[in-house]
């Protein structure tokens, strides 16, 4: 099932989930000794796209709405970074706190907009969204357009801790993603993401039931919209760069495929779902130039197949029995 | 109708209450009275609107005119959501749960629109006393307990009807609206569900859609026979059973007559 | 995976635009006639969409990528050929093989999965179309002339109008008028109108479901292969071509109501002639009310908005669409 109860320390998922911390913590080291950086970048990468993607999973996988202009958010938080910059504002909190207010402010206007649709409207309503604003990115030649927008230096957190090098970055990354899902995690077990779920359940019986189920859906929008903010925050750092690329609607569309690979409604699913990802576009792409011919049909077919994701072929293991603790 | 001493209050009541699908009418100037702690049970004969009656009263069919009052206050436009704050609550004659989840946690829900607020983020809601208490009390009131952590997917069509009751016994309605609970019961677990009704009534107010004739007349302290969307008849069992009129509408003029 | 810029709107075969030159007739109609150009295009693309998403409550982003073949396989048997009429047959025709193919050997395992699985699998499918496309034609812009017969200009109102344009108008407003007929006065368009507003029911009464799907599913490829065909002399013919097509189509079925052919008509009019209309016009304005480098810098931004920004309010007012044909 995929209600996150709480799983049992010795079930397989548990076991492989603490393997998987364990290496991410350690891969600037595993790579120095290897003596290949590049590690540290791909990584860097595969968790910035888990955070997008987990945001994501919060409205698609536990709320049922499929958004497929998420990746606006991604491009908000870069272009905050990289219009901040542009104008000499270089903290790292004050680019933090535009991204999350920003798009705390689009994400409340769209969905609103968005949420009196049917689920077919939202599909679609979310994807021109996403679209007019590559195309206002587009337009706006002063800030680069069409080939994006430089960023000289990346967000300043210093006396704290500094994002400037690669490790820096790779860490804070580290560090956001898993706090976020470590949050998720408390978010979908809480009163709220129980009322969530039930709405990807039957939502026609919640409102009866007494609950305002728009405001839910609303909400929890603007969160996951606030959180891919601050994925597209990371990634501006990450590239040096703001461009309407990141909001490109196949962006959002990699986004969906991210969270069902890994996993629809699982906490870890879209970071792993987010790893599979990327290195299988790495590998397709050294291969040959055309490697999308080979990655279309593919997502065809996990689209067919893959009901519980990469990260559902972990059993779970029994639930530990709450019995003993409530009457 | 014939009653000489103080009205007593009307807990919910209908105006006049149409509805149309179309060229359809469904629901035609309906009067429904239903007085506090008494059971009111709707019968008529299939295609008679009950369950379209029922879908206005919870608002999630909005009416074509007409008024309905609940408690005292004219809930003709409220969203639903606010009708069930009120204290109104209803069950469904073709199950509507949430099949993903146990039935501790289907009840639990239930219970949660009601207790506190649903805007938290941290705490674990399966462990929340406050929403276990109550749940644990409606399942052992309809006899599901045992069954608690079972996920509902996997009751079986009598657990569900259970199941739906307990959803809406947990939050002490004022109003419990029930759309033929006994649909596809087999007869051991109807006389069950005929019993629990028994000892629901006078604790909370019940308007019944019933098919099952015997139960109704057992229970049913007035009946609204509703035929073809209109309000043919209404008073205590003995008055309807004699009543030529439905009669009429029951079993045809035939028997009418003779 | 970055985006092909086309916008969609030849603006070269006009003089440059100066105050005067806004105040004329002469621009205003011809720009109207553009957007009603533009709408028919839309239109033939939509009405196909529609009927998909509101009859086989399908979402099919692949509406897009067809089109794009159409004009793709318009252009070559132009080029190889020099007959107009067989490139019109060869869009046409290839498109709907190929889209009754992608929908025979794929696309009918998913009508009974949820529109997530849908969207995943159509984009699949996209990006297998703008690779294997770029595959076989190359990156570079294709171009397809204008056939001589239809060079010149037909004189409408006192004005000169390129006649190939105006036959695109003529064209799209036959079929549309053909659509009517079909839908309003056969068996079939009942079927499809029954199913537009209860699809369950259709298939209960014992039709035969999986015809009718295959049928529409061929008749909106057809149609986004004609579009794609009489689109092609006037845009440049790319990979991606197809996208930001889809884009305005989507706008349009919301704005008009899912499921309904008469709201894709005048949806797709409406949206064609506020593009085309708000692109010349806007900047114009903004202009005479606002100093010069600011107006440069927003009109086209937010003229590329406009479309977006009409969707939002019709989705305000009637969040159904202006013609739904569902409750």
């Amino acid at each position: 099932m995929s209600f996150p109860e709480p799983i049992s320390p010795r079930s397989p998922r548990f076991l492989v989930g603490v393997v998987i911390l364990l290496v991410l913590a350690l891969v600037p080291q595993i790579s120095d000794a290897i003596g290949e950086s590049y590690y540290v970048t791909i990584v860097t990468r595969i968790l910035i796209f888990g955070l997008a993607a987990s945001s994501l999973n919060l409205i698609l996988g536990y709320g049922g709405l499929v958004s497929f202009g998420h990746a606006l958010y991604l491009g908000i938080g870069a272009y905050a970074v990289g219009l901040l910059s542009f104008y000499g504002v270089s903290n790292g909190w004050i680019h933090l706190a535009a991204t999350v207010g920003l798009c705390a402010i689009v994400s409340l206007l769209t969905g609103l907009v968005c949420m009196r649709t049917s689920g077919m409207g939202f599909i679609m309503i979310t994807l021109a969204f996403a679209q007019m604003f590559f195309f206002l990115g587009v337009s706006l030649k002063q800030y680069g357009g069409d080939d994006g927008l430089k960023i000289s230096s990346r967000s300043n957190f210093e006396p704290l801790f500094s994002i400037e090098g690669n490790t820096g970055l790779y860490y804070f990354s580290l560090i956001l993603t898993l706090g976020v899902l470590y949050l998720t995690w408390r978010f979908v077990n809480a009163r709220f993401g129980r009322v969530l779920r039930g709405s990807k359940s039957n939502i026609q019986r919640l409102k009866v039931l007494g609950f305002p189920i728009l405001r839910f859906q609303v909400l929890t929008y603007v969160i996951s919209g606030c959180v891919c903010g601050v994925a597209g925050l990371l990634l501006g750092n990450f590239t040096k760069f703001a461009s309407p690329a990141y909001m490109y609607w196949t962006v959002s569309g990699d986004l969906i495929v991210m969270v069902i690979l890994g996993g629809i409604a699982t906490v870890m699913g879209p970071l792993v779902g987010a790893a599979v990802y990327v290195v299988l576009e790495t590998i397709l792409s050294s291969y040959t130039q055309h490697w999308m011919v080979i990655l279309g049909p593919m997502i065809l077919v996990i689209a067919l197949t893959a009901t519980r994701g990469v990260w559902g072929l972990f059993p779970r293991g029994e639930a530990p029995n709450w019995e003993k603790r409530t009457p | 109708m014939g009653e000489t001493h103080a009205v007593t209050q009307n807990i919910l009541s209908t105006h006049g209450l149409t509805k149309r699908f179309g060229g359809l009418l469904v629901s035609d100037a309906v009067d429904l009275e239903v007085r506090t702690g008494e059971l009111h049970s709707i019968i008529g004969p299939n295609g008679a609107g009950k369950t379209t009656l029922i879908n206005q009263l919870t608002g999630e069919i909005v009416p074509d005119g007409g008024k309905i009052e609940f408690d005292g206050t004219d809930i003709t436009t409220m969203p639903s959501y606010k009708r069930s704050l009120l204290g109104l609550a209803r069950t469904y004659q073709i199950t509507s749960i949430f099949h993903e989840f146990s039935a501790l946690e289907n009840v639990a829900l239930a219970a949660q629109a009601h207790s506190g607020h649903s805007y938290g983020v941290w705490r674990p809601a399966s462990r929340d006393p406050a929403l276990n208490e109550p749940s644990h009390r409606a399942l052992e009131q309809v006899g599901l307990v045992a069954k608690r952590h079972v996920v509902a997917g996997e009751l079986s069509h009598g657990e569900h009807r259970q199941l739906e009751l307990a959803m809406g016994l947990v939050t002490e309605p004022k109003v419990l609206l029930l759309d033929e609970p006994m649909a596809g019961m087999g007869r051991v677990e109807s006389a069950f569900l005929s019993k629990l009704l028994a000892s629901l009534k006078g604790r909370y107010t019940i308007v019944l859609i019933e098919h099952d004739m015997d139960v109704v007349f057992a229970l049913a302290d007035r009946i609204t026979v509703l035929v073809y969307g209109k309000a043919i008849a209404c008073g205590v069992p003995s008055e309807i059973r004699a009543s030529l009129e439905v009669k009429r509408a029951y079993l045809g003029e035939r028997y009418a007559a003779g | 995976m970055g985006p092909a810029c086309s916008d969609g709107n030849v603006r070269g075969q006009f003089a440059p635009l100066s105050f005067h030159s806004f105040m004329t007739w002469n621009l205003l109609v011809i720009q109207a006639l553009n957007g009603l150009q533009y709408g028919v295009l839309l239109f033939l693309l939509a009405a196909g969409l529609t009927l998909v998403l509101g009859v086989m409550n399908f979402v099919n982003l692949t509406h897009g990528a067809l089109y794009m073949v159409g004009a793709y396989l318009a252009a070559t048997a132009l080029t190889h050929s020099n007959s107009f009429l067989l490139a019109a047959v060869a869009a046409v025709f290839g498109t709907l093989v190929i889209g009754v193919v992608m929908e025979w050997a794929a696309l009918r395992n998913f009508y009974r999965r949820g529109h997530l699985d849908q969207v995943l699998a159509t984009f699949g499918l996209i990006l297998f179309f703008n690779e294997a496309v770029r595959m076989i034609w190359g990156p570079a812009p294709v171009y397809m002339r204008t056939p001589e017969w239809l060079s010149g200009t037909v004189n409408l109102f006192g004005f000169d109008y390129p006649s190939y344009r105006f036959l695109v108008i003529g064209v799209g407003l036959g079929t549309a008028v053909g659509m009517y007929l079909l839908i309003h006065h056969t068996r079939i368009g009942m079927l499809i109108r029954a199913g537009a507003t209860n699809a369950q029911m259709v298939s209960i009464l014992g039709v035969n479901i999986r015809m009718l799907n295959t049928l529409l599913f061929g008749l909106g490829a057809a149609m986004a292969g004609l579009s794609g065909l009489m689109a092609a002399p006037l845009f440049a013919v790319q990979p991606g071509m197809g996208d930001n097509v889809l884009i305005a189509v989507i706008v349009v079925i919301v704005i008009g109501g899912i499921g309904s052919v008469r709201g894709a008509f005048y949806g797709a009019l409406l949206v064609g002639v506020v593009d085309t209309v708000g692109r010349v016009y806007l900047p114009l304005l903004l202009r005479q009310v606002a100093e010069r480098t600011i107006a440069d810098a927003a009109g086209p931004a937010l003229a590329s908005m406009l479309i977006y920004v009409f969707m939002a309010i019709v989705l305000a007012v009637r969040p159904q669409g202006l013609f739904s044909a569902r409750r």
